[in-house]
């Protein structure tokens, strides 16, 4: 079928804009990726995936440009051991990074990776199957115009966590960044991103994670006002894996995470979640798509919103079941909580089962904080204000919780109270 | 200690009179009881005391030790030594019971301009005080009377009193939803705090809470008004008569 010209003429606005990279062992998958954009074109306001965000900003030519933020924050994960690697507007940056070695993991540069390479089964593979049955243009324009990017290879269980820097150095930067990581069977693995990573930023996210093996994804997006980002997980799990992806994001004018997941192996688990503070010009879309392809596999999606003063959060989930996956237990919950009746939520929480021996539920609410609990609070001595902010706090709770790290759950904790502290000024 | 003149309370959303010119003074060490008929005001002048959103007051003053309480906040009148415990104590999922403490104590000494209490000097106390009412470890950990029996809501609310050392306490029905044995707990647990600085107001229906905290001054409150005050004998003519002829007095 042919593309309405509107979305045409955006579409090759955007593409003549943009450099294919050399291509080398990728050359082949950017080609492909290329044609299916052509083919699907970007995203445009009257889709229906993007009822509720406006894409135009994400697809523009024109980079709409963002103030540089200067944090006055600890830098995120700065107490723990990890290893770094930094990207400043989607480039690497090899000395601001640790050397890329670590037992027990390959770690390579996208931009410099030999030819013959692992992740030439991955690269755009995973991206491509994610494609059905909902088109995601976007992380196809990744995969074939990303300019860097790492490709880890988890071969054993390394004894510090992967952290990804982004760092945000020109106030019209338009980086793409696609990352792969394939966790081989029995290994496990951390990895970490955070920091204002450009402008506008496209990031992609492709997960191969074997039979018994572990992802843990911890992610922190903020504070940056004026940042825009449109990310892509997708991720394949085999027999009895783990995936575990928490996303806290405080700020930032237009994000949309997207999360594709595909269960292709029995008694695997895939948990999703993510809390998100909001104020003002904020919108926030979390876009979760899980498949159960097997048997006895469990996800969760739990999915928090605190909006105020204008913001707007939106939530699109689904879970796939397939006619075999029985044995599947579902679940999924998206809220959010109004702290003015100017905030929006948008839910759109979606099931499809074809297997008759399942377990899903699903839950979608919005509200405001409750008169009674904070009169009790306040009746034994704790002022509107802490009283409101434990509130709050108590709210994401059953986001961070699917954090398993307790250390790491009290550093976004922290996070997101010193974001309530400086609103309180 | 709490001096309360002429109280005219109406509902804010509805025009209602609740309260009809509620005269009461309770002097300091002393326990007061109010007893009375459902719908006579009892719990609203517990609210309106401590700053439930909802209330109007169209009359008369309320003040504690000297201080006018009634444009306070909520939590300023509880750093000012007001504590009401609540015959329907709220759940908060997510707010742990040893955090909500916490905060709630340093709160108060914070607005006293007082020191702060460090985190292994609360511990040691929360767990003396939670002991002798019977509170374990998994409760102190678990969300603010989440899941917690109707006795055990009741414990946390005397574990709170006695954490915070208020100098003016109301009990809201604290005998409703108790056992015997319950009900002989908590009021172990107010007996102790008893001291001649500190002040209770005892709501009840029943005389048998009485029998436990023995007041000192007891009042009849019907519609709005408190219409007898007496001894503790005056709960004991209640229990055996009900309000009836009280009231008929009184019409």
């Amino acid at each position: 079928m042919a593309l309405p010209q509107v979305k045409l003429d955006a579409t090759e606005a955007r593409l003549s804009g943009l450099t294919l990279p050399e291509g080398g062992w990728s050359a082949a998958a950017r080609a492909d990726a290329v044609a299916r954009v052509r083919a699907m074109g970007l995203p445009h306001a009257r889709d229906e995936y993007w009822k509720y965000t406006k894409p135009n900003t994400l697809v523009d030519a024109e980079v709409p440009s963002a103030a540089l933020f200067a944090s006055d924050e600890a830098p995120a994960f700065g107490e723990r051991d990890r290893l770094k690697i930094v990207f400043v507007d989607g480039v690497f940056d090899a000395e601001q990074s640790d050397d890329l070695a670590l037992e027990g993991i390959q770690i390579d540069r996208l931009a410099e990776a030999s030819d013959i390479h692992w992740a030439k089964d991955l690269y755009g593979v995973l991206e491509t199957k994610g494609q059905d049955p909902v088109e995601r243009p976007l992380a196809a324009l990744n995969t074939a115009f990303a300019t860097d990017g790492v490709l880890i290879h988890v071969q054993s269980s390394p004894s510090k966590p992967i952290n990804l820097i982004y760092r945000h150095g020109q106030e019209t930067s338009d980086a793409i960044l696609h990352h792969v990581i394939k966790v081989d069977a029995g290994a496990e693995v951390t990895v970490l991103e955070n920091g204002p990573a450009a402008a506008r930023f496209n990031k992609c996210m492709e997960v191969d994670i074997a039979d018994t093996g572990k992802l843990h994804h911890i992610r922190l997006q903020g504070r940056d006002h004026e940042r825009r980002a449109a990310t892509h997980i997708f991720a394949r799990l085999g027999t009895e894996s783990v995936f575990k992806s928490f996303t806290l994001t405080v700020n930032g004018q237009l994000t949309r995470n997207e999360c594709v997941i595909e269960l292709t192996g029995d008694d695997a688990v895939a948990h999703v979640a993510g809390a998100c503070m909001g104020d003002g010009s904020f919108h926030h879309d979390d876009t979760v798509f899980i498949t159960h392809d097997a048997q006895n596999c469990e996800s969760r999606q739990v999915f928090k919103k605190v909006l105020r003063n204008g913001a707007t959060g939106v939530f699109q989930g689904k879970i796939l079941v397939k006619p075999d996956a029985q044995k599947t237990d579902g679940y999924q919950i998206s809220q959010s909580l109004l702290l003015d009746d100017d905030s929006q939520f948008l839910a759109k929480p979606e099931l499809e089962i074809y297997a008759d021996d399942v377990a899903c539920s699903h839950g979608s609410t919005s509200g405001a904080i409750d008169d009674d609990a904070l009169f009790y609070l306040r009746a034994r001595g704790v002022p509107l204000e802490i009283a409101q902010d434990l509130m709050v706090i108590a709210f994401i709770a059953e986001a961070v919780q699917e954090v398993e790290d307790e250390s790491l759950q009290e550093e976004i904790v922290g996070r997101v109270e010193g974001w309530l502290a400086r609103r309180r000024g | 200690m709490l001096e309360i003149k002429n109280l005219h309370v109406k509902l804010e959303e509805e025009d209602k009179q609740i309260l009809k010119g509620v005269d009461l003074t309770v002097e300091p060490g002393k326990v007061h009881a109010i007893m009375g008929p459902n719908g006579s005001g009892k719990s609203t002048l517990s609210y309106v005391l401590s700053g439930k959103d909802g209330y109007e007051v169209t009359d008369g003053e309320a003040s504690l030790l000297g201080e006018d309480i009634l444009d306070m906040e909520p939590e300023e009148r509880a750093a000012a030594g007001l504590f009401l415990a609540f015959q329907y104590p709220v759940e908060i999922p997510g707010v742990g019971n040893m955090t909500f403490l916490r905060t709630a104590v340093n709160s108060q000494r914070k607005s006293r301009g007082e020191e702060e209490m460090s985190a292994a000097d609360f511990l040691k106390e929360v767990r003396a005080k939670a002991k002798t009412l019977k509170i374990d470890a998994d409760m102190l950990k678990r969300p603010v009377n989440v899941g917690f029996s109707g006795g055990e809501k009741k414990r946390n609310e005397i574990l709170q009193m006695a954490m915070l050392e208020p100098k003016m306490c109301i009990l809201d029905e604290t005998d409703s939803g108790l056992d015997v044995d319950a009900m002989k707990l908590v009021s172990d647990g107010v007996n102790a705090l008893r001291d001649e600085g500190r002040s209770f107001l005892v709501i009840t229906h029943y005389q048998r809470l009485l029998d436990h905290i023995k007041p000192d001054v007891v009042h009849i409150m019907a519609n709005g008004r408190i219409i007898k005050t007496g001894g503790p004998e005056l709960a004991l003519e209640v229990e055996q008569n009900g309000y009836a002829d009280l009231l008929e007095e009184n019409a």
